[in-house]
């Protein structure tokens, strides 16, 4: 075995030359740490939000909490739709959900799953409040008291918040009474959600507002299960009366009043999607990436007519490779010149490979709409020289050709300067070497200098291949609808359908793809065989 | 086309002329003929157009005028793969994505040589230059010399007649280069090829070559065998480019066949043998070799001409004194002396005599 080596002051060799090397390490970790802040805060954590997006779905819970927790026990695959306690539920959620005017976000998120529910969602949310006036009514005709304000606040309030904001400036937040809470729990939930809103949303005093409907609602279910709920400090008889009534009144049914506000409340169907996306983490919208469906019985394929994504994530990727070996093809034998002319004329060259650089990408793009198109320049030209009838013009744009074309001509650049900062490091005497040792022209090329510009063609097949996995722009312009790429679907999803979750999910699958893709390349050729130059 | 095979010319340059650019001549009427087995040096200065004329020699650049024959064949349309020159360059120039063997089976593979018969000369070629252990390494993970010489045996693994280098040793340190000096030169003799070799060392040229041309400004000055070369110098550059030389300058004053006086322009008076100086009044270098002048009086020849000398410099060099003198008003006089038991060691200030047999101060063109 090795003897270990010794430095002078008896540590190992190796610890002291650790030691000697962390303060340069640290000086350089120091230099750099602006950078690496602005990348945490501006790279970093956006995508890492964008991604979290792709997997929750805390909007269901937050939103209907207790219509998910009615909904716990009911069975999707077997049982029929749900039974009024859901539907109580479910008005007394919409209530504050509509008050709060988060309902048609909901309705949005679920319309994702099933079409039409956003519909459903605006149109009760316009009838909810009305939803159960019946009852309020034989409240009201029992005791005008329970129409009175006070009556509530005197019923539901914590006697502290009452003496607070009776010496407050403005009123302090509502305090639920514990007792409240006990005696008559469903009120006491609903009716805090009720002064909260008033306060917060409606910038109004539960003092002075009769509650909603479903409040009353909640408070008939309380003295049903129990028709004597005891409140210190509750006016005399009120309870009381009104629990020995309750029995009597004419029970409100709210399930037929949501499925006469919307039919669709009427269908399972609606229920089914409520109670599988209820959960706070969502496969769902990876599902819909692959073109699956949860649903009931399982995951399924989604409709034949709505297997987009597959087709799509494929599209992007066949293009990407053709656009990068059109590159390869195009770019390699200019990058040959470029590294073999005098350094004159090269450098006149490279700014003319730069020059696209410099012109707006949406100018080169549109400029290639204006060669394509099929009253266009080239079809022209081709019609002209009589090569194409002059009915049947090429069609090659607004499909994968054009996008294919202005994508290569965008993109060259990316390809050629690797390339020839690579070709520039290999010496002429090279191929002389080859030459003089008996290989043609073509031997010479292929078994020697070819070889030696594999580092270069990697580098720029990386830099071509994912700039355009990810491109967005020219597709957009000249790709129709046969030539657009994953990308301008997470556009779509991100700026029109609002729907970010799914955005959020097919952008991590195709980040997925080129880390696979980039490892994959890794294995095969060696990433250490990539060189940007020297 | 002449199909002629002549010996006393492996390789013949014919009035070639080459210009890059259309306007300047690189390589002005070069005449040259190379026997079979011969090893030429091309020596001259940078930019004097030694690498130039090895390019069209192995096809890499054309005349722009003149002839090339190889063998007696006019090979300014034969393209450098079907020339069959070996060449060893500078950087080595060995491929970096092949190992050593691969490096040297290549040109076997391009004239699709059999496996069997590859494997065999590649191992002969390297061990011939005593890498056979190297087969396996890459060029990047071999030092210098070992990349030259691997370039070497590549060179000559398909048996070329003709192997051009240039400046092979240029990269080395100088006892790496001594070695693969002597190396090379045996190799060539004992495998009998002939070698046109670039080089701007002249102790490099005078020690490896049978015969050295010597180029400046697109010509060869002088095309000699070493020593010839060293002491017999045809005009002042060769003089003053081969080993130190002395120079001193001055008009012809009487002449005959083998002999001249000169008066220098300090008035004093020496003498020369005529190299080119034809005639009284000529203005001439002469030169002189400063381990031939001569501090001993008794030694010359009885009424030669002698120059008064101060001593400004001693230098001891091991095995010999050098001496810097102020001779003729010039303060870069140098003789040498031998370091031998008897020698005086001479000290700054004094005041000698010097002078020369008349046979070793040449007379040259001004
Ligand atoms: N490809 C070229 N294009 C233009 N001029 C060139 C080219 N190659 C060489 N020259 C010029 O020709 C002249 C001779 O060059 P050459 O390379 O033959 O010199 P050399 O004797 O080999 O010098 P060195 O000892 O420095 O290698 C130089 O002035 C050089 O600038
Ligand atoms: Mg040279």
């Amino acid at each position: 075995m090795a003897e270990q080596m010794m430095a002078a002051d008896g540590r190992t060799l190796k610890s002291s030359l650790n030691r000697a090397l962390r303060r340069q390490k640290l000086r350089a970790l120091l230099l750099i740490t602006p950078l690496l802040l602005f990348i945490l805060i501006t790279f970093v954590v956006p995508i890492g939000q964008m991604l979290f997006r792709s997997v929750e779905n805390q909007i269901v819970g937050d939103t209907i909490p207790r219509t998910v927790e009615a909904l716990a026990d009911w069975d999707a695959a077997t049982d029929p739709v749900p039974d009024e306690d859901v539907f109580r539920a479910f008005a007394a959620d919409m209530m504050v959900a509509v008050e709060e005017r988060v309902h048609t976000r909901l309705g949005s998120r679920l319309n994702y799953e099933t079409a039409g529910i956003s519909s459903q969602f605006r149109r009760s949310g316009r009838d909810v409040e009305d939803m159960g006036e019946d009852l309020t009514a034989q409240f009201t005709a029992l005791d005008p008291a329970w129409a009175d304000p006070a009556t509530w606040v005197a019923l539901m309030a914590d006697p502290d918040w009452i003496a607070d904001s009776a010496t407050a400036q403005t009123e302090p937040a509502f305090v639920v009474a514990d007792a409240a809470r006990d005696a008559l729990p469903r009120t006491a939930d609903i009716y805090a959600d009720f002064a909260r809103v008033t306060q917060v949303a409606n910038n109004d005093s539960p003092t002075e507002e009769q509650p909603w409907n479903v409040v009353y609602i909640a408070l008939y279910q309380d003295l049903i299960a129990n028709p004597a709920p005891q409140i210190a400090g509750a006016p005399d008889g009120l309870l009381g009366a009104a629990g020995a009534a309750a029995a009597g009144f004419v029970a409100p049914d709210i399930r037929a009043a949501f499925v006469d506000s919307d039919a669709g409340w009427g269908s399972t169907v609606t229920w089914q999607t409520i109670q599988t996306y209820s959960p706070a983490y969502t496969s769902s919208y990876f599902l819909n990436s692959i073109d699956l469906k949860q649903t009931p019985d399982g995951i399924e394929m989604a409709p034949e007519n709505q297997q987009i994504y597959v087709k799509l994530f494929i599209r992007t990727l066949i293009m990407s490779l053709t656009i990068m070996v059109s590159c390869i093809l195009l770019g390699y034998p200019v990058a040959w010149m470029l590294a073999n002319l005098p350094s004159r004329q090269a450098n006149l060259m490279l700014i003319l490979v730069l020059l696209p650089f410099w012109t707006s990408l949406l100018v080169r793009t549109s400029a290639w709409k204006v060669l394509l198109q099929q009253q266009g320049v080239i079809n022209d030209l081709l019609v002209w020289v009589g090569l194409v009838a002059d009915e049947s013009r090429l069609t090659m744009i607004n499909n994968s050709t054009g996008t294919i074309i202005a994508m290569t001509h965008i993109l060259l650049p990316f390809m050629i300067l690797p390339l020839y900062s690579v070709m520039k490091t290999i010496p002429p005497s090279y191929l002389r070497a080859a030459k003089s040792l008996g290989a043609t022209n073509w031997t010479a090329f292929w078994r020697v200098y070819f070889p030696q510009s594999v580092p270069g063609i990697g580098a720029g097949s990386i830099l071509v291949f994912i700039l355009s996995i990810g491109y967005y722009i020219t597709p957009e312009i000249v790709g129709g609808t046969s030539g657009i790429f994953i990308s301008n679907r997470i556009a779509y999803h991100i700026s029109s359908s609002l729907n970010w979750g799914l955005a959020a999910a097919l952008g991590t699958i195709l980040l997925a793809v080129v880390l696979a893709l980039y490892w994959a390349y890794d294995r095969i050729v060696g990433i250490d065989n990539v060189k940007l130059g020297g | 086309m002449q199909q002629v095979k002549n010996d006393e010319a492996f390789v013949a340059f014919e009035r070639v002329q080459k210009s890059y650019d259309g306007e300047t001549l690189v390589v002005k009427d070069l005449n040259l003929t190379i026997p079979k087995g011969e090893f030429l040096t091309l020596l001259g200065p940078s930019g004097s157009g030694k690498t130039t004329c090895l390019m069209m020699l192995a096809g890499f650049e054309t005349a722009t005028h003149g002839d090339i024959r190889l063998d007696g064949v006019s090979v300014n349309n034969i393209p450098p793969h079907k020339r069959g020159i070996g060449m060893v360059f500078q950087n080595y120039a060995l491929f970096p994505h092949m190992t050593v063997g691969e490096n040297l089976s290549f040109p076997l593979e391009v004239r699709k040589m059999g496996k069997s018969e590859r494997e065999a000369k590649v191992k002969r070629a390297l061990d011939m230059v005593q890498m056979g252990d190297f087969a396996a390494r890459r060029p990047a993970q071999m030092s210098g010399g070992q990349q030259q010489r691997v370039a070497l045996a590549r060179a000559l693994v398909f048996e070329p007649e003709l192997v051009l280098m240039d400046e092979p040793l240029g990269a080395l340190d100088k006892q790496l280069r001594e070695t693969l000096q002597f190396e090379i030169t045996n190799l060539a003799h004992q495998l009998g090829i002939t070698v046109v070799y670039v080089t701007h060392d002249q102790t490099e040229a005078l020690t490896m070559s049978d015969r050295v041309a010597v180029f400046n400004d697109g010509r060869i000055q002088q095309l000699a065998t070493p020593d010839d070369l060293y002491e017999r110098p045809q005009n002042s550059f060769v003089a003053q480019f081969i080993g130190e030389n002395n120079t001193l300058t001055g008009v012809v004053q009487d002449i005959s066949d083998k002999s001249c006086t000169v008066r220098l322009d300090s008035g004093d008076v020496i003498d020369a043998v005529p190299v080119n100086v034809s005639a009284v009044g000529d203005r001439t270098k002469v030169s002189i070799r400063p381990e031939r002048v001569e501090i001993d009086k008794t030694r010359l020849q009885p009424g030669a001409h002698t120059l008064k000398a101060e001593v400004l410099e001693f230098i001891y060099m091991g095995d010999i004194f050098r001496t810097r003198l102020r001779v003729a008003g010039m303060d870069d006089f140098v003789i040498k002396t031998r370091n031998a038991p008897d020698q005086v060691r001479l000290t700054p200030g004094t005041k000698i005599d010097i002078g020369w047999l008349a046979q070793d101060c040449r007379a040259l063109d001004a």
